[in-house]
């Protein structure tokens, strides 16, 4: 207990010196650049240099942010304003990029935390590690130290205990005791402070935050539109050119059979027997087109039974876990049978997996969804993939997808549905 | 032979009613409601029901709940259930005890008046009657480290008949041989599947199971 305490001091102590050299060698470089860049704009120069001099902040800030969540479990979300995918290539395209990143919130955020970072962040990350370097210097001082250079230039001034003879030198020791005490028990805090302290600075305050959230909605609800009418079309025709079509000639043959009934008897059966087939087929594609729309299971037993009947129907193994309380809203319930059914799809087509693993739970007011194949990985969101279409139909609902697929496997796309159960 | 039939739609209903009449079934009720089939099939006695999968009030699976119930409370209770599609999951669930008497069909199966006909006779004889729907997405998801692969093409012909619930005398008219070689691949069949040895048509059931449960998947 006590040893792993000493351990985190000391890793926390390590951790505030490597926070420090970012924030006075890291940060002061990079707000130069950007600052000198920016300026450079008015002679036109900076136009070309500005993205990427913020771009180097935002990797800056980035690597921050990674650092908060692994060493102090602080979460600073990224909130950059994502380019439009219609950005002009060449000059046009550099500066509108330049424009954008300018008018971006988040740029004039990151600015502010790098000069808080060199200065209150440095001073906080600095304190750790000088604790424990203070304390031990106690010690050498007490070693014999102090006489060399008490003989030099008289007294040594170890924190606010003046080192002039032994027993200064002591007392010296004693204070350093103290500090790696208190560097044993609050180093992780300061590191945490640390963190904190950037997390209040990059977060968006709430207004900003509304206005990310009303351009969020309004995106994601022109994606629900539009995937809604394209869901409508395609119903349209496959009616138009399937179930409806067979009727029609079933509505024929029947007609020819009414005339040759009394003549040619042979042939009118002949004629219902073809009106039978069509008639089985009429029904077999109404059956596939209602799957496509609403699965009959999923409305009957609600997502964990859908997606066990749908794994049935793989051609692979597949291993489904369920862990719910209730049924969430159709709406979500028909999104995440989808975005799984998608998923698994993209599995057994792409990752030459011969197993697949789903887990569905609901836990912290979200459904959590794992779908995880043995393939050969590789999968990425956006490369033109179903998995972007996926993140669209989660994005409706708030849900949000994270896909892990390393070359050479496995894959794990993991979704996550903010929801309530009934 | 007497007939509890469960069918929200009324055209349906009215159709079967018919249909089962004309072929000597004495229907003792024709409900519409997942409560009114418990209390009919509780009340009646039927020797065959024949139930439709979604059914209101609900409008879920309320048919196959309220038959699977009913099974519980009288085992072996014949019960055939017709659905506008068909899952493995339900067939699995109407299969689970072992007690054979289970029929699952698609609802367009009774277009063909005759075998829908020897279907609700087969379950009503303690058999089976399974879609070929289901069968065949079983058959086409075959992996080779179970049981099933070590079957002959013929063999597995033959199983995908078994499975369905047929006899060895239909299956010999459909597939034109003997009932004699019926006979010899399906014992092989349950050899190689590792079925003990007990009454026929229990086995058939228990083959059934095997089928179903090769995947070996969707873990409950």
């Amino acid at each position: 207990m006590k040893a792993t305490k000493a351990r985190d001091a000391v890793v926390a102590g390590a951790q505030g010196l490597a926070l420090t050299l970012l924030a006075l060698i890291g940060s002061v470089t990079v707000f130069v650049l950007a600052v000198v860049s920016i300026a450079l704009i008015t002679v036109g120069v900076g136009v070309f240099t500005t993205p990427h001099a913020l771009a180097l902040v935002r990797a800056h800030t980035g690597r921050r942010r990674l650092l908060a969540a692994r060493w102090s479990g602080v979460r600073i979300p990224a909130n950059h304003r994502p380019f439009p995918r219609d950005l002009r290539s060449g000059i046009t395209g550099q500066v509108e990029r330049c424009a954008l990143m300018l008018k971006d919130p988040a740029t004039w955020r990151d600015m502010r935390w790098l000069l808080a970072d060199m200065t209150g962040g440095a001073i906080v990350a600095i304190l750790p590690p000088a604790m424990i370097l203070d304390g031990i210097f106690g010690f050498v001082l007490l070693a014999g130290v102090w006489q060399p250079i008490v003989e030099a230039d008289g007294t040594y001034w170890y924190s606010f205990v003046p080192v002039d003879s032994r027993g200064t030198a002591g007392q010296a020791a004693l204070l350093g005791v103290a500090w790696l005490i208190l560097a044993f028990h609050v180093n992780p805090y300061l590191v945490r402070t640390h963190f904190r302290l950037a997390g209040t600075l990059l977060t968006p305050n709430r207004e900003e935050e509304l206005e990310q959230r009303i351009g969020r909605l309004t995106e994601t609800r022109h994606d629900a539109l539009d995937s809604s009418a394209a869901e409508l079309r395609r119903i349209e025709r496959d009616l138009h050119d399937g179930a409806q079509a067979r009727l029609v000639a079933m509505g024929m043959n029947l007609g020819t059979v009414e005339a040759l009934i009394e003549t040619d008897p042979a042939k009118a059966k002949e004629l219902i027997s073809k009106a039978r087939e069509s008639s089985a087929e009429a029904l077999t594609e109404l059956r596939d087109l209602v799957r496509g729309i609403h699965p009959p299971v999923l409305a009957e037993r609600g997502l964990g039974d859908a997606v066990k009947a749908l794994a049935l129907r793989l051609p692979v193994a597949a291993e489904v876990g369920v862990d719910l309380a209730g049924r969430a809203e159709a709406p979500v319930e028909s999104a995440a049978y989808f975005a799984v059914s998608e998923s698994l799809t993209n599995a057994v087509k792409h990752s030459g997996a011969d197993r697949v693993w789903v887990d569905i739970a609901h836990t912290d007011g979200s459904l959590r969804i794992a779908v995880t194949d043995n393939g050969k990985g590789g999968a990425a969101v956006g490369a033109g993939s179903g998995l972007r279409g996926i993140e669209r139909r989660l994005g409706t609902f708030d849900g949000v997808l994270a896909v892990s697929s390393p070359a050479g496997g496995p894959t794990m796309v993991t979704m996550e549905i903010p929801c309530v159960l009934f | 032979m007497r007939v509890v039939l469960a069918e929200d739609l009324f055209l349906l209903r009215d159709g079967l009613v018919r249909l089962l009449e004309a072929f000597g079934f004495e229907i003792l009720a024709a409900v519409e409601t997942g409560p009114e089939l418990t209390k009919a099939l509780a009340e009646l006695e039927p020797d065959v029901a024949v139930v439709d999968v979604r059914l209101p009030p609900s409008h879920t699976d309320e048919g196959l709940q309220c038959a699977l119930a009913a099974r519980r409370a009288r085992p072996g209770l014949p019960v055939l259930v017709l659905s506008q599609h068909v899952e493995q999951l339900y067939a699995r669930e109407l299969l689970a005890d072992g007690n054979g008497g289970v029929g699952y069909l698609l609802k367009d199966r009774v277009f063909d008046a005759e075998q829908f006909v020897d279907a609700v006779r087969r379950v009503a004889a303690g058999g089976t009657a399974m879609d070929p729907q289901v069968i065949s997405q079983l058959l086409s998801r075959r992996s080779k480290d179970t049981p099933m692969a070590g079957l002959t093409p013929r063999e597995l012909e033959v199983m995908e008949l078994v499975a369905q619930g047929r006899s060895n005398a239909a299956i010999a008219t459909q597939l034109v041989v003997t009932e004699r070689a019926v006979a010899k691949h399906t014992s092989n069949i349950f050899g190689k599947l590792d079925l003990p040895v007990s009454d026929d048509d229990n086995r058939r059931v228990l083959a059934v199971l095997a089928y179903l449960d090769h995947g070996r998947t969707a873990g409950d």
